[in-house]
C-alpha cells in the first residue's frame, strides 16, 4: 500500500499505518479520450473530516461518483473498510456504510420531509415486501422504530418538528440541504460524503452548516469527506485536505500545509501567482 | 446523462439473460436461413420479388419515420399519434379520388388526378399534425416526460375514432390509377410499376428533405432548436414557429406516404395508421431516433426485413404461414433494438 | 375589435368546431335515442334527448370559459362584457349548428361523412321546418352561451348550486337503467314510476331534485370550509370507528348488489370488477413504480389462456382439465415468470422507450397466440372453447361476481398496504429520482421487478376470471385496447390512488356498459379523456397527495399553517453531477 503524498507536502498528516476507512488506489477514469481522474491516491482516516478541493472541473464530483458506485473507475481500486467496492451498485455501497448528498440537492420533492428520511433508512430495514400485507408485528414495530429514528435525525440536523409533514420541495433551500444530510445519515453510514454542502448559502447559514458537520462527526462518530468551494469552510472544518487539479492529485496535507503550497495557489490563481 | 447503469458491473444475471436472448434469436435466424436455403423452396425470382416489394414498403416506412424522427429530434417526445396523421390524410383524400373517378377525371388525366389526391392528403395530414402540436402538445412542453406521451396516445385514439365516426367503420379501396398498373422493365429487371413509382417518389422526397434541412435557413433553425432550444431562442430563432414547421413537414410527408402506401396495400380504414405507425417508429429507432438519414435507412431495412425475414428465417423450420408473423418480427426488432442499442445504428450517443 | 368580442368569436369558433365534430362523428344522431328528460307535462311528446343535449352542453361550457377569462392579465371583465362574450360564443356556435343542419339536409356531403344525413338535420332543428329551425338554433345557441356566461356573473354560491343541480339531474337521468332496476328490485316500483317515464326523468321529479341539490349545496357551504368538518369527522378515535362502520356498510352493499340490480347490471358489475383488478395491477406498475407499461394486456392474455389450456376439454394439444381453482397457482406462477422475463430486459430503458417496448411485447403476444404456428397448442383464431366455469361459481354474473369481488378486495388491500410500507416508499422515491433513490440505498432493479411481478399477478388473475366467466377466448379479445382502457381508467381516477382506480373503472367501464349508445364512441371518449386529463388535471380526479405535488410546480398551500416556508426554492435542474 503506497500512500504517495504530493512532493510539496512532506509532513505526513497520516502515516500509512493509520487506520483508513476508505482508500483509493491509483484511481483513473476516462470518458472517451478525456481523463477525468488520473492515478488518484487518496484515503480517509477513520473519524476524521477530510476535504477534497480543486478548481471547477478538477474531477472532484467524478471522484465522488466513483466512491458511491454511480461510476466505475477505468482502472485502480477503491477499498472501504478493507473491502474493494469497485463494481458494486450504489445501493450495495450504501449498505456497506457510505452515505452521500448531492451537489445539486436531489430530494424526493413530492414526498414529505419525514418520508424522505425514512427512505434513507431503507437499507437498515429488513421487512420483506409481503410482510406489510400480513401485518406482521415485526414489520409494524420496525416501521415505528424507523419513524422514531427519522425524527431523531431531523432533530439532529436542526429541522423543526412541524415541517415533518411538508413536501420536501417546499422547504427553504438551507433546510433542504439539512434534510438531504438527514436522509444520508438514516442509513447509519460510517463514512459520510458531502458534495458542496454550503453551496448557495449565505455566510450565516454556512457557519451553521460548518458547526453541524463537526457536530455530526463528534456525536455520531463518523468519518466525513467533503467537496467544498468555500475556503473558509474547508479551512475551518477539515483536518486534512486533498487538492485535485485537472483530474490529478496535486497536493495533500493539513489546512496550513495546503494553504501555503505553491502548486495549489497556482492551480487556483494561475501560473505565476505563487511567486508574486 | 444517466447517472446510474452507465458502467460495467460485476457478474450480472440480467445482462447474461439479455445476451442469451439476443444470441438465441440470432442463432434461430441463422439456422432458419440455412434450413430455408437448403430446402430451396423459393427461386431467385421469388427472392427478387420479396426484396423489391420490401424496398418499396421500406421507403414508405421511411417517409413516415421521418415524421417521428424530426419531432423526436426537437422535442424528445414520441408523437404516438403520427400514425393517425398518416391515416387521416389518406382516408380524407379517398373521397376526392372517388369523386374524380366517378367524374371520369382519373381516366382522362391520371397524373393530374394523382397529384391532386396527394396534395389533398398532404394538406389534411399537415393540418392535423399542426393542430395536434398546437392544441395537445404545446401546453405540455415542460411537463414530465410521460405526460405528453399519454396525451399522444389519447390523441391517437381520438383521431382514430373521429375518422371512424366521420367516414364509417368499413374498409374502403382507392380507385385505380391506370398508369401505375402493370410492370416496367428497368436494368433487365421486370418490376411492378407501382412499386417502382412508390420507391422513386419516396426516395426523391427524402433527398429533398435532407437538402432542406441541410441547406436552407429554416433547416438550420431546426437543427439549432434540436441542439438547444434555449440557446436557439436567444439567437433570435422563433422556437414555436420552428416546432410548428417540424410538425408540418412530418405531416406533409405522412400524407404522401399514405397515398404511396395505398398503392401497395389498397385498404383504407380508420385503423390503418396503427401498424405502419408503429413500424415507422421502429424504423426511426433502428436508424437512431432524431437522425434523418438514420430514419431513411431504418425504414428501408425494416421493409426489407419484413418482406424477407418470415420466409428466410422462419420458413425453414416448417412454421405454418410464416407471413402471418411478419408483424411479430417487426416488433421483435423494435424490442431488441431498444434493449441492446437504444441509440440506434446511426444515433447520437445518448444514454437510454 | 375589442378584445372581448374577439375572444367571444374565437371561443365561438371552438364551440362551433366541437358542435360540428359531435354531429359529424354521429354522436348527436346516436345519442338521440336516449331520452333524458320527459317534457310531456308542458309539451306533447316533448323530451330532451342526450343527442341534442351534447352540443348544447358544449356551448354552455365554452360560453362559460370565454366569460371566465380576464380581459388582459390584470383587468377583470365587467359583467356586461362577460355576458356579451358568452352570447357571441352562442351565436357563432348556433350558426355552425344551423349550417350543419342545412348541409346535412341537402345531403351534399353525405357520401363522405356518413352521419351528415337528413336525420341529423331533423334532430338539430328539433323537427321544425328549416327556417324556423334555423331561427330556433340561433336563439337557443345565444341563450346557452348567455347561460354559460351568467354562471361567472352570479354570486359564487348560486353558480355552485346551479351547476350541482344540473349535474345531479343529468346523472340521475343518465343512470336511469341502473337506478330504476334497483328501485324496482327493492320494491319501490311506485317511486320509480313517479321519477321516470319511458326511461326518461320526469320534469317534476327533475325540478324537485334540482331544488333539493341546490339547497343541500347551499347549506353545506354555509358554515366554513367543508374540509374542516370532514377532517373533524375523520380525525380521532371515534372517526376510526365511523370509518369502520362506513366500510362495513359499503361491503354489505357490495355483497347484496347483484341481488338487487338484476342480471344485466350484475354483468356490468363483473365487467367493472375485472377492470378494477386490471387497474389495481397496472396501477402498481405505473402509479407506484412509475413504469409506463403499454403491454399489460399480455398478462391478461396469459391468465386467460393458461386457464383455458389447463381447464378446458377443448384445449387443442394439452388438456389436463384440472379444476379452475387448481389452475390459479399455475396462472400466477407463469404470469410472475413472464412478468420478470419482460421486466428484466426493459429495466434499463428510459420511460418512453419502456412504453413502446412493452407495447411491442403485448402485440407480439397477441400475434403469436393467434398465429397458425401456435394453432395446434392455443387454437389460433378459433381460440379455446368450452372453458368450464369457476365452480362452485357459475358463469352467471350474479355468481361469478363474488370471486371477482373477493379478488378485487384482496388486490386493493395488497396495494394499500404496499403503498404504506417500506416498499411503497421505495417505489415513490424511485419514481421521483431514480439516481437519488439508488444513492439512498434502494435496489431499483429489484423494486422495478417486484412491481412488474405483482402487476403481472393481478393482471393474469383478471384474465383467469375473464376466461372462466366467458367460456370461450379468442386472440382478438386481447388487443392493445385493453391496455389503453386500463391506462385510461387509472389516469382518470388518479395515478397511484386506489379509490381512483375504482372510480375510474366505474366511469369508463361501467357507464358505457350502462348506456349501450356509448359503445361506438367509447374509445373516442377515452381518447378525449386522456388528452383532457393530461392538459387540465394530470394528477387525475382523485389524486394521491404525492402525485399532485409531482405534477405541479408550486405546492398546495398548507391550510392553517400560517408560516409557510419562505421564498419558493428554485431547485437546480436534476442532472447527474458529473463534471469531467
Amino acid at each position: 500500500m503506497s500512500d504517495q503524498r504530493a512532493a510539496a507536502a512532506p509532513a505526513a498528516a497520516t502515516a500509512p499505518s493509520e487506520d483508513a476507512i476508505l482508500r483509493a488506489d491509483k484511481v483513473t477514469i476516462r470518458f472517451g479520450g478525456l481523463v477525468a481522474n488520473r492515478d488518484v491516491d487518496f484515503s480517509v482516516p477513520r473519524g476524521r473530516i477530510v476535504s477534497l478541493i480543486g478548481p471547477n472541473g478538477a474531477g472532484k464530483t467524478t471522484f465522488f461518483n466513483q466512491l458511491t458506485g454511480l461510476l466505475s473507475p477505468t482502472s485502480g481500486n477503491i477499498t472501504f473498510e478493507g473491502e474493494s467496492i469497485v463494481g458494486l451498485t450504489p445501493h450495495e455501497i450504501v449498505e456497506r456504510g457510505i452515505g452521500r448528498t448531492f451537489q445539486n440537492i436531489r430530494l424526493f420533492g413530492a414526498m414529505t420531509v419525514l418520508a424522505n428520511v425514512m427512505v434513507g433508512r431503507h437499507v437498515r430495514m429488513s421487512a420483506p415486501w409481503w410482510g406489510s400485507l400480513l401485518k406482521l408485528p415485526r414489520v409494524r414495530s420496525e416501521e415505528v422504530a424507523t419513524r422514531q429514528r427519522a425524527r431523531e435525525l431531523l432533530e439532529l440536523v436542526g429541522l423543526r418538528r412541524r415541517v415533518e409533514e411538508q413536501w420536501a420541495k417546499n422547504l427553504p433551500y438551507g433546510d433542504q440541504r439539512r434534510l438531504e444530510i438527514a436522509r444520508a445519515l438514516a442509513s447509519d453510514p460510517k463514512l459520510l460524503l458531502l458534495d458542496e454542502p454550503t453551496a448557495g448559502m449565505n455566510p450565516g447559514e454556512t457557519a451553521e452548516m460548518t458547526r453541524l458537520i463537526s457536530r455530526l462527526r463528534d456525536e455520531l462518530n463518523l468519518s466525513i469527506l467533503l467537496i467544498e468551494h468555500d475556503m473558509k469552510v474547508v479551512m475551518g472544518v477539515s483536518e486534512q485536505i486533498t487538492v485535485l487539479d485537472h483530474g490529478e492529485k496535486i497536493a495533500y496535507g493539513t489546512p496550513e500545509e495546503v494553504r501555503s503550497n505553491p502548486m495549489v495557489i497556482e492551480a487556483y490563481l494561475g501560473k505565476g501567482a505563487a511567486s508574486a | 446523462m444517466a447517472p446510474a447503469g452507465s458502467s460495467p458491473r460485476r457478474f450480472n444475471l440480467v445482462t447474461v439473460f439479455l445476451w442469451l436472448l439476443g444470441g438465441g434469436l440470432i442463432a434461430i435466424a441463422l439456422v432458419g436461413a440455412f434450413l430455408t436455403l437448403s430446402k430451396g423452396r423459393y427461386s431467385i425470382e421469388n427472392w427478387e420479388t420479396f426484396i423489391v416489394s420490401g424496398i418499396a414498403l421500406g421507403s414508405v416506412y421511411a417517409l413516415i419515420a421521418l415524421g417521428y424522427t424530426l419531432v423526436y429530434g426537437i422535442l424528445f417526445m414520441i408523437n404516438f399519434a403520427h400514425g393517425e396523421v398518416f391515416m387521416f390524410g389518406t382516408f380524407t383524400a379517398l373521397f376526392a379520388a372517388r369523386f374524380m373517378a366517378d367524374a371520369g377525371f382519373i381516366d382522362a388525366q391520371p397524373v393530374i388526378a394523382f397529384a391532386i389526391v396527394i396534395a389533398i392528403a398532404m394538406l389534411i395530414s399537415m393540418s392535423i399534425a399542426v393542430a395536434l402540436e398546437r392544441i395537445a402538445y404545446r401546453p405540455l412542453r415542460n411537463a414530465p416526460r410521460l405526460v405528453p406521451l399519454i396525451t399522444a396516445i389519447g390523441a391517437s385514439l381520438f383521431l382514430q375514432y373521429t375518422a371512424r365516426g366521420f367516414y364509417g367503420s368499413g374498409v374502403n379501396a382507392y380507385p385505380e390509377f391506370p398508369p401505375l398498373q402493370g410492370t416496367t422493365d428497368i436494368l433487365g429487371l421486370n418490376l411492378r410499376t407501382d412499386q417502382l413509382v412508390v420507391t422513386l417518389a419516396a426516395v426523391s422526397l427524402m433527398v429533398g428533405l435532407y437538402l432542406f434541412v441541410e441547406r436552407t435557413r429554416t433547416g438550420r433553425a431546426m437543427r439549432a432548436v434540436s441542439e438547444d432550444k434555449d440557446v436557439a431562442a436567444m439567437m433570435g430563432i422563433d422556437v414555436n414557429r420552428v416546432i410548428m414547421i417540424t410538425f408540418a413537414i412530418g405531416g406533409l410527408l405522412a400524407g404522401v406516404a399514405g397515398i404511396l402506401y395505398i398503392q401497395l396495400f389498397n385498404q383504407v380504414d380508420f385503423f390503418m395508421g396503427f401498424l405502419p405507425g408503429i413500424k415507422a417508429f421502429t424504423a426511426a429507432v433502428l436508424g437512431g431516433i432524431g437522425n434523418i438519414v438514420g430514419a431513411m435507412l431504418g425504414g428501408l431495412a425494416l421493409g426489407l426485413l419484413e418482406a424477407v425475414a418470415p420466409f428466410l428465417f422462419l420458413d425453414g423450420f416448417g412454421i405454418a404461414s410464416p407471413n402471418q408473423l411478419k408483424d411479430a418480427i417487426a416488433f421483435t426488432v423494435l424490442v431488441l433494438v431498444l434493449i441492446f442499442r437504444p441509440s440506434g445504428f446511426l444515433g447520437r450517443k445518448e444514454n437510454a | 375589435m375589442p378584445p372581448l368580442v374577439r375572444r367571444g368569436l374565437l371561443f365561438g369558433l371552438v364551440a362551433g368546431m366541437a358542435v360540428l365534430h359531435l354531429g359529424l362523428v354521429g354522436m348527436v344522431d346516436t345519442f338521440q335515442e336516449r331520452e333524458l328528460l320527459d317534457l310531456s307535462v308542458v309539451l306533447e311528446d316533448g323530451a330532451v334527448a342526450l343527442g341534442w343535449l351534447l352540443p348544447a352542453l358544449a356551448i354552455l361550457l365554452i360560453g362559460n370559459r370565454a366569460a371566465a377569462r380576464r380581459v388582459t392579465d390584470v383587468t377583470e371583465a365587467t359583467d356586461t362584457q362577460r355576458l356579451i362574450a358568452g352570447a357571441l360564443v352562442g351565436v357563432v356556435a348556433g350558426v355552425f349548428m344551423a349550417a350543419l343542419a342545412f348541409i346535412s339536409d341537402a345531403g351534399v356531403i353525405g357520401s363522405m361523412f356518413v352521419n351528415a344525413r337528413s336525420k341529423l338535420a331533423e334532430i338539430l332543428w328539433l323537427g321544425l321546418d328549416p327556417a324556423a329551425g334555423t331561427v330556433m338554433l340561433l336563439a337557443v345557441g345565444t341563450v346557452l352561451g348567455l347561460l354559460g356566461a351568467s354562471l361567472t356573473v352570479l354570486p359564487r354560491f348560486a353558480a355552485r348550486a346551479a351547476v350541482a343541480a344540473g349535474l345531479v339531474v343529468l346523472l340521475v337521468a343518465l343512470l336511469e337503467p341502473f337506478l330504476s332496476a334497483i328501485l324496482r328490485n327493492i320494491g319501490l316500483a311506485a317511486v320509480e314510476d313517479l321519477v321516470y317515464e319511458r326511461a326518461a326523468l320526469q320534469l317534476p321529479a327533475a325540478l324537485v331534485l334540482a331544488a333539493l341539490t341546490a339547497i343541500v349545496v347551499r347549506v353545506a357551504r354555509s358554515d366554513g370550509p367543508a374540509r374542516a368538518r370532514v377532517s373533524a369527522v375523520t380525525g380521532g378515535e371515534r372517526a376510526t370507528l365511523v370509518r369502520w362502520i362506513l366500510l362495513g356498510l359499503a361491503m354489505a352493499l357490495l355483497l347484496i348488489l347483484p341481488m338487487i340490480v338484476g342480471r344485466r347490471l350484475s354483468d356490468v358489475l363483473t365487467q367493472v370488477g375485472l377492470f378494477v383488478l386490471l387497474g389495481l395491477g397496472l396501477n402498481i406498475v405505473i402509479g407506484f413504480a412509475g413504469l409506463l407499461d403499454l403491454g399489460y394486456v399480455a398478462f391478461y392474455a396469459v391468465g386467460a389462456y393458461t386457464v383455458g389450456v389447463l381447464t378446458s376439454p377443448g384445449s387443442p394439444a394439452f388438456a389436463p382439465q384440472i379444476p379452475f381453482w387448481a389452475s390459479l397457482p399455475f396462472v400466477v406462477m407463469l404470469a410472475v415468470t413472464i412478468g420478470l422475463m419482460i421486466g428484466a430486459p426493459v429495466l434499463r430503458l428510459r420511460g418512453d422507450y419502456l412504453a413502446i417496448v412493452t407495447l411491442g411485447f403485448g402485440e407480439i403476444a397477441r400475434i403469436l397466440v393467434g398465429s397458425a404456428w401456435l394453432q395446434p397448442y392455443l387454437g389460433g383464431a378459433q381460440g379455446i372453447t368450452a372453458i368450464p366455469p369457476a365452480a362452485p361459481f357459475s358463469r352467471d354474473p350474479e355468481s361469478i361476481y363474488y370471486p371477482i369481488l373477493a379478488f378485487c378486495v384482496i388486490a386493493a388491500l395488497t396495494a394499500i398496504s404496499l403503498a404504506n410500507s417500506r416498499v411503497g416508499r421505495a417505489w415513490n422515491a424511485m419514481r421521483e429520482d431514480e439516481g437519488a433513490a439508488e444513492a439512498s440505498g434502494i435496489n431499483t432493479v429489484r423494486y422495478k421487478l417486484l412491481a412488474f411481478a405483482i402487476g403481472a399477478g393481478f393482471g393474469c388473475l383478471a384474465g383467469a376470471f375473464f376466461s372462466a366467466k366467458i367460456g370461450t377466448i379468442f386472440p382478438d379479445s386481447f388487443n392493445i385496447l385493453i391496455s389503453i382502457n386500463t391506462l385510461a381508467l387509472i389516469i382518470l381516477g388518479g395515478m397511484g390512488n386506489i379509490p381512483g382506480v375504482i372510480v375510474g373503472a366505474l366511469v369508463l367501464v361501467g357507464l358505457p356498459e350502462l348506456l349501450r349508445e356509448f359503445e361506438a364512441y367509447r374509445l373516442l371518449i377515452y381518447g378525449a379523456v386522456l388528452v383532457a386529463m393530461m392538459l387540465l388535471r394530470p394528477e387525475g380526479l382523485f389524486p394521491s397527495r404525492q402525485r399532485q405535488a409531482e405534477l405541479h410546480d408550486t405546492g398546495e398551500e398548507e391550510e392553517g399553517e400560517g408560516e409557510n416556508p419562505t421564498a419558493p426554492t428554485t431547485l437546480r435542474p436534476r442532472e447527474a453531477s458529473i463534471n469531467p
